[in-house]
């Protein structure tokens, strides 16, 4: 049985071969061994603030809002080292790696970036990493493949299936129900089978914890909104995780519409989907009328894929956080203003929360306060946005 | 007892009798189109095989190597539906009354048309038993109690690195038949079985768990000979027989004279 709970309401659980099982209970137990160890909370917060760069900043953004009452707040997780939030729970993940006494593990990738922090995470803890991205995205993204590979990892690209980001996740379960005698699976995303889910946010709800701080020591009060984007949603579950009791202040998520939610070609899986089972979850996904899983777009890699984390969905049913979907076209308009009006450059998933944070932002009565996660950097999406706006710039 | 239930009993009871442990094979339903799916299946049972194990073409297999997913592919790329499948697996029915089948297949197939109605439909076509790859025994008992509603049997599989726990819990939830680990892994004739030990095989008989079929990594008549004399009740092989499918594709007629040939000498190990 589960020491923590496996779900969220209906969603989540354990959809995995019965192989997978003892595997997952003993990362639970060591989760929770470490939860309550002062030593591991101790190297955890040592490692978040002296090598990732713990607290990052929160900036009042000075050109974006167009009502000078209302308030919009960047939490700049593209301040961390490695260029976005996903540093954070790969660290912790990496220490459970060790707790557990495991010497290698295993990672997805669909861009690049999960990979890129585990492969950083790895070469700071002397563990040896293998990491499957989709042979398309091996093509697309070949400056991460360098990175991961200049950090010691070896990518193995996937050719099964359709070759990006959900079959990367289907070879790691194969490969990880082989080895995890010795190997650990460090999931990239708050979707997936229990405990990742739980893991994973706990893992990054340190982004949260910061904003209320923050946010209280320059406003003395808690924000009307916080807003994420959502792709599994392990960004926004950190930024959620501690304001979920606080009715006062809205949690919205923003998932990838793609070309639009009228075409085939998006990855809005709570705003368009439909509920399964993928990767171990029970979740909104996306999908055929007999079950077989449909291939998600976005212009964002970190954002394309065909499921949603549990807990999203549960907060979607909830009532509880709003979700809404953000066209690359408006993402790619987002990016450029942040650019222009902020000197920042975000990644393309923040450039979606952005986009409709901007909205909100627009409609919102005077004395409004918003804050944005933006999750990442963008330097990753230079090649790709110049590729797409060639002279148009 | 339902009809279906007693199909996999009659058969470990005539085996029995024979001496004899059961031959099972895997392949995917509608692998590679409709007709020659049914043909396939035909010359298994033609030649000798005492169940079968049919699977239904999924987009995202966690628990397949490469033979399945492609045997997924090639069916799904024919475009074949559970529908088809389905209706694959009643033409077996109608034409082998006694035979007993087993789909094997992922969760999301089955969510995408509701337990109860899928389960409804698989009964309705001459299914004796379901297994779900990605369904463990923690998330099992819904399953299992639709299951039960419609006289099948819900297979429970035990691994190699399951827990007395697992075990207790399997001996008490399992019918028809106990899908036994051969090793850990995903599905595939390239990493052998490891015939269990008995150890295991006794604690299997200690918890008294629906007779043990062994599968993964069988592919030699050798291999089903020592499951049995392990204590196993037979052997299930899935990649090897998938293999002869894709190898022959283009040859239809060799396809399905290769399959009897392999059928009779896998079966002709289960001999005690």
């Amino acid at each position: 049985m589960n020491n923590l709970d496996s779900k969220f309401g209906q969603y989540g659980g354990m959809y995995v071969p019965e192989l997978l099982i003892p595997a997952l209970d003993q990362l639970e137990q060591a989760f929770i061994d470490a939860q309550n160890d002062p030593d591991f909370q101790a190297e955890f917060m040592g490692l978040l603030k002296d090598y990732a760069g713990r607290p990052t900043a929160m900036t009042l953004s000075r050109n974006l809002v167009n009502n000078p009452k209302v308030k919009l707040y960047l939490k700049r997780e593209d301040l961390l080292h490695g260029g976005a939030h996903k540093t954070n729970q790969v660290l912790g993940q990496a220490l459970l790696t060790k707790r557990m006494g495991k010497t290698e593990v295993i990672a997805e990738t669909g861009a690049g970036q999960h990979g890129v922090a585990t492969a950083l995470a790895c070469a700071l803890m002397g563990l040896k990493a293998r990491i499957y991205m989709g042979a398309k995205d091996v093509e697309r993204q070949a400056p991460n493949v360098f990175r991961m590979r200049l950090m010691g990892a070896e990518v193995i690209p996937v050719n099964a299936g359709s070759g990006t980001l959900k079959d990367a996740v289907n070879e790691a379960m194969r490969d990880w129900s082989a080895n995890y005698d010795k190997a650990h699976y460090l999931l990239g995303t708050a979707a997936g089978p229990h405990p990742f889910p739980t893991i994973v946010r706990e893992f990054h709800r340190m982004i949260g914890e910061e904003t209320r701080a923050q946010i209280m020591e320059k406003e003395g009060r808690l924000p009307d909104a916080v807003v994420a984007c959502v792709g599994g949603g392990s960004n926004a579950i950190g930024m959620f995780a501690d304001f979920i009791d606080e009715p006062s202040v809205k949690l919205v998520g923003v998932e990838p519409a793609g070309k639009g939610l009228h075409t085939a070609d998006h990855g809005a899986a709570i705003c368009s989907g439909s509920k399964g089972i993928l990767h171990g979850a029970f979740s909104y996904i996306m999908q055929d009328k007999d079950g077989q899983i449909e291939e998600s777009y976005s212009v964002s890699a970190g954002l394309d894929y065909p499921a949603v984390g549990p807990q999203h969905a549960y907060l979607h049913d909830i009532g509880r956080a709003e979700y809404a979907a953000v066209t690359d076209e408006e993402a790619l308009n987002a990016f450029q203003i942040l650019a222009k009006k902020e000197g920042i450059i975000p990644a393309l998933e923040s450039a979606h929360a952005l986009a409709h944070a901007l909205n909100m932002a627009d409609e919102a009565e005077d004395g409004t306060i918003i804050v944005l996660n933006l999750s990442g950097r963008g330097d990753k999406d230079l090649a790709h946005v110049h590729s797409i706006l060639g002279e148009k710039l | 007892m339902s009809a279906s239930k007693q199909r996999y009993a009659a058969m470990f009871e005539k085996l029995d009798a024979a001496n004899q442990g059961a031959f099972v094979p895997f392949v995917m339903l509608g692998d590679p189109d409709k007709k020659t799916s049914f043909d396939i299946i035909k010359t298994l049972v033609d030649s000798g095989a005492d169940a079968l194990e049919l699977g239904i073409p999924y987009s995202d297999p966690i628990a397949d190597g490469p033979t399945i997913q492609n045997a997924s592919i090639r069916a799904l790329s024919n475009h074949i539906t559970p529908q088809d499948c389905f209706d694959v697996v009643a033409q077996v029915r109608e034409a082998y009354p006694d035979i007993p089948m087993g789909l094997l297949l992922y969760s999301n197939l089955v969510l995408a048309r509701g337990l109860d109605n899928f389960y409804a439909l698989a009964a309705h076509s001459g299914v004796d038993s379901i297994l779900i790859a990605d369904v463990p025994l923690r998330e099992a008992a819904r399953f299992i109690d639709v299951a039960e509603h419609h006289g099948i049997d819900q297979i429970l599989i035990a691994p190699p690195n399951a827990s007395d726990e697992t075990l207790a819990e399997i001996g008490q939830k399992s019918t028809g038949y106990t899908y036994l680990l051969g090793r850990a892994g995903v599905t595939g004739a390239e990493t052998a079985a490891t015939i269990p030990a008995s150890e295991l095989i006794a604690k299997l008989t200690q918890y008294q768990v629906a007779p043990p079929l062994l599968g993964f990594g069988i592919s030699k008549p050798e291999q089903v000979k020592e499951a049995i004399n392990a204590g196993a009740a037979g052997a299930i092989s899935g990649s090897a027989t998938v293999n002869i499918i894709a190898e022959n594709l283009s040859q239809p007629d060799v396809m399905l004279v290769k399959l009897g040939q392999f059928v009779k000498d896998m079966k002709a190990a289960t001999a005690k």
